[in-house]
């Protein structure tokens, strides 16, 4: 089966070239103390800040950050490079200066562009004080050699070229500068949020390039099956009805009074979020919940209003809920909390973009367990028992029971979900 | 030849309740543990999903969830001058299997026994005198007291979040609760289930006789809990599909919904499934276990070395393997002789019909609980003066039906044709307005010289080792006891305002088709005596100290209560001795 991973925005190889290079020594990076372990801890931290091993470690191969891990964009896949100090198959042999230029810069160490996969037009923003941490965290890991051959994309995409053009019209180089404006813990959820957490990368919706449309940033992007919700502060589709204290809890433990993470966000939850400080998650917090909507610039996204779905299709709806979904969801939808997600007034059933409770309901979905909250329930698959149109009419019905408001889904558009789903193996 | 594995420190043999809070345990100690369990994993979306799981023709009838005869069975026999067949469908007990056994499956009825269920051979005595027991009666005290287990009780409950109301808190009685149950620590972790129409039109029945009613302890949730482990269960939604079945809510407490989410989070915790241990194996003194010899699902033989054997299979399960890996004496019913498989014992279950007229009342079945009810406790244990009776031992009774389902649930008067238009006329006017309590009466079963365990002469697994055989038949003494709790049942059916009852006493011989129950004991029992038990007190070998046997196998007789809360007090019990004596000091909890 093939590995797929967390959404890139633009085809990429990322640090490829660098790695191939011939290098007969496993130099140890000059500017980098290799004792001085307070710059190894923060490296490590900030490495799961910025996920880096959602893309660079293959899941279950044993071998952290060794690359090989298949990366679906758009346009493609790649596999994303070993980035251990092996000296031949890794980053060792690489200076200081070429490490932050590859993170920050998008530059691979031959000077040849890396793809966006690899996110350094987030990564930019990130300080070389904390972009050297990261490079002596990584010296410290075991070397594994793993030549991993990152292009896979088809031509004319795999030729680098294209990618300075795109840069050029694209990405906007340049560290994080904090906003005097603004306190010390939104500037430090700033930093985090655009920076190394790359929120963006998935919760921002990409131009047919795959660039951010910087005019609707993290309203919401839908990739790999799913559709990263809205996290900005929308009262219907974001995180308006949410509060600081729960934001903090989704990420740290994955649930909170209403949601659970599941599918792409189980697995960033683990790897990344769940490990964070406190501190940073209600920075991460204040920093979300100061983010307008912006709705006006988004067709589609515009409506707050409530919808007028078909009233047949709602009576179907209704009674296929208490059927089916009222056992567990309560006939007020409220569900129960830290076991069974509530769907009365959350954003994640009201989002424009229904992909992500077809997904649901289709195929079920795990959520995920972390240590404070274990249970890990599930949401069974219901593909075999309803059809398009019983689909079409308990989704539509979520969507606009209680106080909910989001347009109705068509049983076709159940067909295509229901399609595309057969095709994933993930 | 077995291939040698790596050692580990704990094995654990079946991942059901025991095994699962014996290896969470363990691990807490800092144990490397592994779990070999014969049957598939289990998850609740997956293998018991709301789409599919109320299913009775699937789980009822056809038993998907239960251990496939094919893959092991019993023989049976109703005395030693019988021959015994194979056992080719269950019937008089459904044997779980895979992963969370038989707590997948049961109906979560959650009971503490009384305090002199536990000393019950000297306080009969005491009471009655010693003649007063059947000559060939051989009931035992248990060697660990009820105030003993008491914390451990708790710590299930506790981890289940039994819906209950006390009776009994620190010796003062509570009104609505069990005034005849032994002092309890704290309430219940969560309130009674909701109770049916029927049920409280029992409830009010047994009072006007005098009787206190309370409602039944429940592992089927009355709201959501988180337990001390951190794991949320649900609220049950009363679908009345619980004994047979996985609950797809969440609702039912399981090793699923209580530890197993914490126990795989865990890096010292391995569980194998489709892997059956063929024996324990023991060195050349027979004093020390040194690990187990399993075969997976290939047919590829291995040794797994170890400290420490967790024996957790169910009860006839975990005496087969006592025998089959020549650990302690074999029992012989001719002697008296020897521990293991003696005091084998099942339960005695009874009920009556209550027929009301369909245009006063509707008692909606299918609106139900497996463990809701309401439950008078006057004729449990010794909680009645037997003096007079000829018997000894009880049970409760109560309104306890557990569901409405249309294959099985269909009770129709006497007389009514068997088939055809007459008989379906019959359903349709009675479904609704029956009394229908499949476990009205649930007493006790005693021990006895004759009912024992013991492997099969003839019949053999596919691996050729032979099946356990079951001799077991019903005795005067429990006849006598289930002839005059049923007639009480009926009294109070009468008191309801029943036009037709229909009174069904357990009857001889014990008849391994019909449905009892799984509530199957002894046969690798405990005391303070190595003559007459294969285990201590804390449920360690006599004969190999690093073994431990959990279960219902360790009972020396059957209480008149289900026996899942004492199997798992008993099994915090155990892992709380392990953990603070035996880890520290390896050998004999108890010296001989």
């Amino acid at each position: 089966m093939r590995e797929r991973t967390k959404y890139l925005s633009l085809v990429s190889r990322a640090l490829l070239l660098g790695t191939m290079l011939s290098a007969p020594e496993a130099a140890i990076a000059a500017g980098i103390d290799t004792q001085n372990f307070g710059q190894i801890e923060r490296g490590h931290y900030l490495t799961i800040a910025g996920d880096c091993a959602a893309c660079h470690t293959l899941p279950g191969s044993g071998h952290d950050l060794a690359g090989g891990r298949l990366i679906e964009t758009p346009f493609g896949e790649l596999a994303a490079p070993n980035i251990t100090p092996d000296p031949t198959t890794g980053i060792g042999a690489w200076t200081d200066d070429e490490f932050v230029n590859a993170l920050t810069k998008g530059t691979g160490r031959d000077g040849a562009r890396l793809y966006p996969a690899m996110p350094y037009t987030y990564y930019t923003k990130v300080t070389r004080d904390d972009a050297l941490a990261i490079r002596a965290y990584l010296n410290t890991i075991p070397a594994v050699q793993n030549a991993v051959k990152s292009d896979r994309l088809p031509f004319p995409l795999d030729l680098r070229v294209g990618m300075a053009a795109w840069d050029e019209m694209f990405f906007t180089p340049g560290v994080f500068r904090p906003d005097p404006g603004k306190t010390a813990e939104w500037n430090r959820g700033a930093y985090l949020v655009e920076g190394l957490g790359h929120c963006g990368m998935c919760h921002t919706p990409k131009n047919s390039l795959g660039a951010d449309e910087t005019s609707a940033r993290m309203q919401g992007y839908n990739l790999q099956g799913w559709f990263a919700p809205n996290i900005t502060n929308d009262p219907r589709r974001g995180l308006g009805s949410w509060s600081i204290g729960d934001i903090v809890s989704y990420l740290k433990t994955g649930h909170n009074g209403t949601s659970a993470a599941t599918g792409l966000m189980a697995e960033t939850l683990t790897l990344s979020t769940s490990q964070l400080s406190d501190p940073d998650l209600k920075a991460i917090a204040t920093y979300l919940k100061d983010r307008p909507g912006d709705r006006a610039n988004q067709p589609g996204q515009t409506d707050n209003a409530p919808t007028t779905p078909d009233q047949a299709t709602m009576k179907t709806g209704a009674q296929i809920y208490a059927d089916e979904c009222s056992g567990c969801h309560a006939g007020n939808g409220k569900g129960i909390p830290g076991l069974f997600p509530t769907l009365s007034g959350t954003p994640v059933v009201q989002q424009t973009d229904p992909t992500t409770l077809l997904h649901v309901v289709l195929r079920g979905a795990l959520s995920v367990g972390t240590k404070p909250a274990p249970t890990a329930a599930a949401m069974p698959a219901f593909a075999w028992l309803l059809n398009d149109d019983e689909v079409a009419a308990v989704v539509t019905y979520i969507r606009n029971a209680w106080r909910n408001a989001a347009p109705a889904v068509s049983a076709s558009d159940v067909g295509k979900a229901r399609d595309s789903l057969i095709e994933r193996s993930d | 030849m077995a291939r040698k594995l790596p050692h580990k420190d704990a094995v654990v043999i079946g991942l059901g309740w025991t095994g699962s809070i014996l290896a969470n345990e363990l691990t807490d100690a800092g144990l490397d543990v592994v779990a070999l369990e014969r049957g598939p994993w289990r998850n609740t979306a997956t293998d018991f999903s709301i789409t599919y799981a109320q299913d009775e023709l699937r789980y009822r009838i056809q038993h998907e969830l239960f251990l496939r005869n094919s893959q092991m069975s019993v023989t049976f026999r109703n005395n030693v001058n019988q021959t015994a067949l194979p056992v080719r469908t269950w019937g008089a007990f459904m044997l779980g299997n895979g992963v969370g056994g038989a707590g997948v499956h049961w109906n979560a009825e959650t009971w503490r026994f009384l305090p002199t269920d536990f000393t019950l051979k000297s306080h009969l005595a005491q009471r009655y005198g010693a003649s007063f027991l059947p000559e060939d009666m051989t009931i035992q005290d248990w060697g660990v007291s009820f105030d003993e287990l008491e914390p451990h009780y708790d710590e299930f409950e506790y981890l289940c979040g039994t819906s209950g109301q006390a009776g009994n808190l620190g010796g003062a009685i509570q009104s609505g609760g069990n005034p005849f149950e032994g002092p309890r620590s704290r309430p219940y972790p969560t309130p009674p289930q909701k109770q049916g129409y029927g049920h409280m039109l029992f409830a009010q029945a047994a009072a006007q006789l005098g009787y206190k009613p309370f409602p039944q302890p429940s592992g089927n949730l009355s709201r959501p809990y988180t337990n001390p482990l951190g794991v949320t269960l649900g609220q049950c939604t009363y679908c009345g599909f619980c004994e047979w079945f996985g609950c797809a809510n969440y609702a039912k407490a399981s090793p699923q919904t209580t530890i197993l989410p914490v126990l795989l989070r865990k890096s010292n915790f391995e569980a194998r499934t489709e892997c059956e241990v063929m024996r324990i194996n023991v060195d050349n003194t027979g004093k020390r276990a040194t690990g187990v010899t399993y075969v997976d699902s290939s047919g590829e033989e291995f040794e797994q070395p170890t400290d420490l054997v967790l024996l957790c299979a169910f009860s006839l399960f975990n005496v087969q393997l006592l025998l089959l890996s020549g650990i302690g004496t074999p029992y012989d019913p001719q002697s008296g002789q020897g521990q293991i498989g003696r005091n084998f014992t099942h339960q005695t279950m009874s009920t009556a019909l209550g027929f009301f007229d369909k245009d006063k009342h509707n008692f909606n079945p299918f609106v139900a609980s497996g463990a809701m009810g309401m439950i008078i406790d006057e004729f449990n244990g010794d909680n009645f003066d037997h003096s007079s009776l000829g018997f000894v031992g009880g049970g409760y009774i109560g309104e306890v039906q557990t569901n409405g389902r249309p294959i099985e649930t269909t009770a129709v008067p006497p007389g009514t044709p068997a088939w055809g238009s007459k008989w379906k006329q019959a359903l349709k006017d009675n479904y609704l307005s029956t009394i229908n309590s499949g476990g009205a009466v649930h007493a006790s079963m005693y021990s006895y010289r004759d009912n024992y365990l013991s492997l099969d002469p003839t019949y053999k697994d596919r691996f050729g080792r032979p099946l356990v055989r079951l001799t077991i038949d019903f005795h005067d003494n429990e006849l006598k006891m289930s002839s005059f709790l049923t007639d009480k049942f009926a009294e109070i059916l009468q008191q309801m305002g029943a036009k037709q009852i229909v009174k069904k006493p357990r009857k001889a011989p014990y008849d391994v088709t019909a449905y009892q129950t799984s509530h199957l004991n002894g046969g690798a029992i405990m005391s303070d005596n190595p003559g007459n038990s294969a285990l201590n007190r804390y449920l360690q070998s006599w004969d190999v100290p690093n073994l431990f046997v959990m279960g219902a196998s360790a009972f020396p007789q059957n209480a008149g209560y289900n026996p899942t809360g004492t199997v798992g007090a008993l099994a915090y019990w155990s892992a709380a001795a392990i953990r603070s004596q035996y880890l520290k000091n390896p050998g004999p909890l108890v010296h001989a």
